[in-house]
């Protein structure tokens, strides 16, 4: 666990959202799948996890209903909404960009140069 | 963040409570099959879960409006607080529910009088014409308050003018439903044809009067009743329409029914029935009536303003309307210099979106006056109140200390102990609303008297609402803000360290002793208030008329459909006279033109040795035992007697005053004078038989005036009404049966209303009457309040002191020194307050001036009386503390310090 790093603010949001493209999931397996699919890199704090997909919820990026679990538990599932996917478009194009900038900056040497 | 969420925020938390719990399974599960134990799985799952208990905060934050989360909080907070000291709550919530409620009941009758227009289609529009008369005036016969114009002056109006695209015109009347008998009276209207169409009123059953029955031949006679007629004389027939009622003993068909908001144009008066204008000659029934008679003034006009005219544009076409339409309408039998003004006279519009309404001009002051003096009750409540709030905030100065010492900031705990006002505020104003809602109708029928039935639609509106509201917020504000800023404003550590802070010294009590003496002030005013126009009252209802009115009751009989021809009028009348005065049980009865202090009258200028005399005397024909059955002197000559005979010459007893005014320092006995009248008739000389002593003659609030009183007996035209006063052997012997059953016995088509002298006299008395009572009410209860005002502030003074009393007393001083100490304290409170309320009450004062009578504003009595009342009520209310500080035992007050 030496090497987690803690999230940047506001992309634990973009994460969920891009968890939901592969299907309507419940929290345990977004948190799971998230750690796995960053090969433990990121680590997101399980009950912080809660509030996040609240907030998704309340802007209607994603929705959600009572489901059973893969070992007969009952659990609640998100999925993403149409509005949400946009959302998702939206905030992918933005981290690029912002990804792009940073490293430009970070690594002037591998820009375009002089 | 929506309303929804906040609603059901906990039923969320329970959502995400159950979410969480799932996970913990979930993850429970994949840990046992990694090889962990249950219990050991169960602690890994919730350690890899977090904080669960943060993150559900966190949900339920999101969920929140902060502000009205806390809000919801401080009220729940202060309901607790005030329900622990139910006697405190329930003192403050009774004394603000009178203040607003008062404050709202007489604010509801303003607003009904005075701001509430009327219920028909775009009020804002509707203009009347009135006639300018300039100083002059204007002569002739008027029917009512609203006599404006003549329907000569309205038909020429409406058909010249081009500003408005209708203009109606109405005047108010009264129809007789009986048609022997008893007289049973209806409010009535006169209309133009398009007054409803003007109006926009829109029938509830049938059609209205239209321009189809007001025409020249008047064609089939019909009448429109109102809703409130409708219901009361046909019990809400349904099939009213069609049916015949008789008016004055005319049959009209019902042809409609207006709808239940309309109660006519007259603000205060609801109409029963309406007829067109036509009807008039008809139901009036003589050669002369209002419809061709030009110096008749019964109508008002009502119309409706053309879209993009505006009233000054109205008033320049009148203007140029008026020379033509006056100098075509001049009446015939006008003097010269009537007739010259009459040509002069303009016609201006005025707006009329409220309606009309004499009771604006006769209760607009009182009200308002009356609104201020329940403002004030209301102010002194809330001293009180504030004074109550300041004791329990240094009550509670250790608690805001703690808080504010713990990092609570001082606006929130403003924001808390406000909560506790607004409980307060709210509850007050529920329960004042509710008292309002009782207290208005009480108070509209104080006003109604049985002739003239006041009726208001009194319904809450929104301007209503939002007064009691803003009073609510206002009271609120001015008893909890202050309080509250002080009780935050101690540094902490003063009261954390010593207990007892620099805010139980002077600083607070200072605020304190200034609202009491502000109290007194203020009822003093009050009190000073009450004793004026309980006085008033007591004066006007006590004034010497100059007559006896005890026992002595007037007939008015209605002889228009009698048959009888005006040449037999005056034998008809003596006729009746007589049977008059053969009914059992009556001291003797006198004919009269007109019954004194009813309100009518008639004056008329004279003409003294070919000079015409300055003023209208006032006028009456009555029969020579008149004097004598009223108890009304006479100082020299004689009084009409079997010589004074029609056709004799004119006999005429004069008054007092008549004699000072008119024919001062010569024997006016034998003297003779006439009136001056109209240029085509001979005059009459009249002769002075006899002088009476002075008397009243319509209004109680009128000096004794000048009063020529003619032979009835010598009256060549008496008319077709006869009216007797009449006087019991014995008081409260009821004569309105021996007066029908007369009626019925001369004449089968005849009419009577028996009215005891008096009623007028009470009836007219409604305004000042109901002025005593409110500022009797309200003085006491001001008085009472600043009574307990002063007691609280002096008794939580000696509970203060109790330590330094002890001390004083452990040194020597006696229990009348203590007692004196505590006696000059509130001395002091009091003198300020009674010297500065004072002032204030003879400022005040002059605001009353004009509903004052007998006595004047600053009237020395009054303010005497006043100033020794509220002394006496200071000192008992002072006493009792000071008792209590007396009693004192220096060794347990010490001791507890």
């Amino acid at each position: 666990m030496g090497k987690a790093i803690d999230l940047m603010p506001g992309t634990l949001d973009l994460l969920i959202l891009q968890t939901l493209v592969l299907g309507p999931a419940h929290g345990h397996t977004i948190a799971h799948a998230i750690g796995r699919q960053s090969d433990d890199v990121l680590q997101v704090e399980h009950g912080s996890l809660y509030p996040a997909l609240h907030r998704l919820e309340d802007r209607k990026w994603i929705a959600s209903f009572w489901g059973t679990s893969e070992n007969n538990r009952r659990a609640r599932y998100y999925r993403l909404t149409p509005a949400g996917r946009k959302q998702l478009t939206r905030e992918t194009t933005r981290w690029d960009t912002l990804v792009t900038a940073v490293n430009r900056i970070l690594k002037p040497a591998a820009g375009s140069g002089t | 963040m929506s309303w929804l969420r906040f609603l059901r925020r906990s039923r969320w938390d329970d959502e995400r409570r159950r979410e969480m719990e799932s996970y913990v399974d979930l993850e429970t599960d994949d840990n046992i099959a990694r090889g962990m134990s249950p219990d050991e799985a169960r602690s890994a799952a919730r350690r890899k879960l977090g904080n669960a208990t943060l993150a559900r905060e966190e949900v339920y934050q999101m969920n929140t409006l902060g502000f009205l989360d806390t809000t919801t909080r401080d009220l729940r907070y202060g309901l607790r607080v005030l329900l622990r000291q139910p006697g405190f709550a329930l003192v403050a919530v009774l004394s603000l529910a009178l203040g607003v409620g008062a404050n709202t009941a007489i604010f509801q009758l303003i607003d009904t009088v005075r701001l509430r227009t009327l219920p028909v289609e775009a009020p804002e529009h509707l203009v009347r014409v009135s006639v300018n008369a300039g100083d002059t005036g204007r002569t002739g016969r008027f029917n009512s308050s609203y006599s404006h114009v003549t329907n000569a002056i309205y038909e020429r109006t409406r058909d010249r003018q081009q500003s408005f695209s209708s203009l109606a015109a109405w005047g108010p009347a009264t129809f007789d439903l009986a048609t022997s008998g008893e007289s049973r009276p209806a409010q009535g209207l006169w209309i133009s044809g398009n007054f409803f169409s003007t109006l926009g009123v829109t029938p509830l059953a049938g059609t209205l009067i239209g321009p189809d029955h007001d025409t020249a031949a008047c064609g089939q006679a019909v009448a429109t009743i109102s809703h409130a007629f409708w219901q009361g004389e046909f019990a809400g027939a349904a099939d009213v329409v069609g049916r015949t009622i008789r008016l004055d003993g005319h049959a009209f068909v019902v042809g409609g029914i207006t709808p239940p908001s309309f109660f006519g144009v007259d603000v205060g008066r609801q109409f029963d029935v309406a007829l067109p204008l036509c009807a008039e000659r008809q139901v009036t029934g003589t050669p002369l009536h209002a419809l061709n008679s030009n110096d008749w003034w019964w109508l008002a006009t009502i119309g409706r303003l053309k879209p993009g005219v505006s009233l000054a544009q109205a008033g320049a076409e009148l203007k140029a309307l008026s020379a033509q339409i006056f100098a075509e309408t001049t009446p015939e039998g006008y003097t010269t210099g009537d007739a010259e003004n009459y040509r002069k006279f303009v016609l201006e519009p005025l707006p009329i979106q409220t309606g009309f309404s004499t009771l604006r001009g006769q209760y607009g002051t009182p009200l308002t006056l009356l609104l201020s003096l329940a403002g004030l009750v209301l102010l002194i409540a809330c001293g009180n109140l504030a004074n109550l709030m300041l004791a329990r905030a240094s009550a509670r100065e250790q608690e805001m200390a703690v808080r504010l010492a713990i990092g609570a900031s001082r606006w929130r705990l403003v924001r808390q102990l406000m909560s506790e006002s607004l409980i307060i505020a709210a509850v007050g104003a529920a329960l004042g609303a509710w008292i309002a809602h009782n207290l208005s109708g009480l108070l509209v029928s104080f006003l109604s008297t049985e002739r003239r039935p006041l009726m208001l639609d009194l319904a809450i509106n929104w301007r209503v609402l939002g007064f009691t509201t803003g009073l609510a917020v206002l009271t609120c504000l001015l008893f909890g803000l202050v309080p509250a800023m002080r009780a935050t404003q101690t540094a902490p550590i003063i009261v954390m360290r010593g207990g007892r802070g620099i805010t139980d010294g002077r600083n607070r009590f200072t605020l304190r002793r200034a609202l009491v003496i502000g109290q007194l002030a203020v009822s003093l005013v009050l009190l000073v208030g009450a004793l004026l126009f309980t006085r008033t009252f007591w004066n006007l209802a006590h004034a010497d008329v100059g007559f006896t009115t005890e026992g002595v009751v007037a007939m008015d009989f209605d002889l228009r459909r009698s048959q009888i021809p005006p040449e037999a009028e005056p034998a008809f009348h003596q006729l009746l006279l007589e049977r008059v005065r053969a009914i059992p049980g009556i001291a003797g009865a006198s004919a009269v033109s007109i019954t004194p202090m009813s309100g009518s009258g008639w004056n008329q200028s004279i003409v003294i040795d070919g000079k015409v005399q300055e003023g209208y005397p006032n006028v009456n024909q009555v029969s020579g035992n008149f004097f004598g059955l009223l108890d009304i002197p006479l100082k020299s000559g004689r009084t009409f007697d079997e010589r004074d005979v029609l056709g004799a010459a004119r006999s005429v007893v004069v008054n007092e005053s008549f004699v000072a005014r008119y024919l001062p320092g010569v024997e006016p006995i034998g003297r003779t004078f006439h009136f001056e009248g109209r240029q085509d008739r001979p005059v009459t000389p009249l002769h002075i038989i006899g002088v009476a002593a002075d008397t009243k003659y319509s209004d109680i609030r009128q000096d004794m005036g000048p009063i020529a009183y003619m032979a009835y007996s010598q009256d060549p035209n008496p008319g077709r009404s006869f009216t007797a006063v009449v006087r019991a052997t014995q008081p409260g012997l009821s004569l309105a049966q021996a007066a029908v059953a007369t009626a019925a016995q001369v004449h089968g088509d005849m009419l009577v209303v028996t009215t005891p002298l008096q009623q007028p006299i009470i009836d007219g008395l409604a305004r000042e009457r109901l002025m005593a009572m409110l500022s009797g009410f309200f003085g006491t209860l001001a008085v009472l309040l600043a009574a307990i005002g002063l007691y609280g502030v002096m008794s939580y003074m000696v509970a203060q002191r109790r330590q330094e009393i002890g001390i004083r007393m452990a040194l020597g001083a006696g229990r009348g020194r203590v007692l004196s100490l505590v006696l000059r304290e509130a001395l002091v409170l009091v003198v300020i307050g009674v010297a500065a309320g004072t002032g204030l009450a003879i400022l005040a004062g002059r605001s009353a001036a004009t509903l004052l009578f007998g006595l004047t504003p600053t009237d020395p009595v009054t303010l005497v009386a006043s100033v020794a009342g509220l002394g006496l009520i200071g000192a008992v209310a002072s006493a009792f503390p000071a008792w209590r500080a007396a009693r004192v035992e220096p060794t347990t007050a010490l001791r507890r310090g």
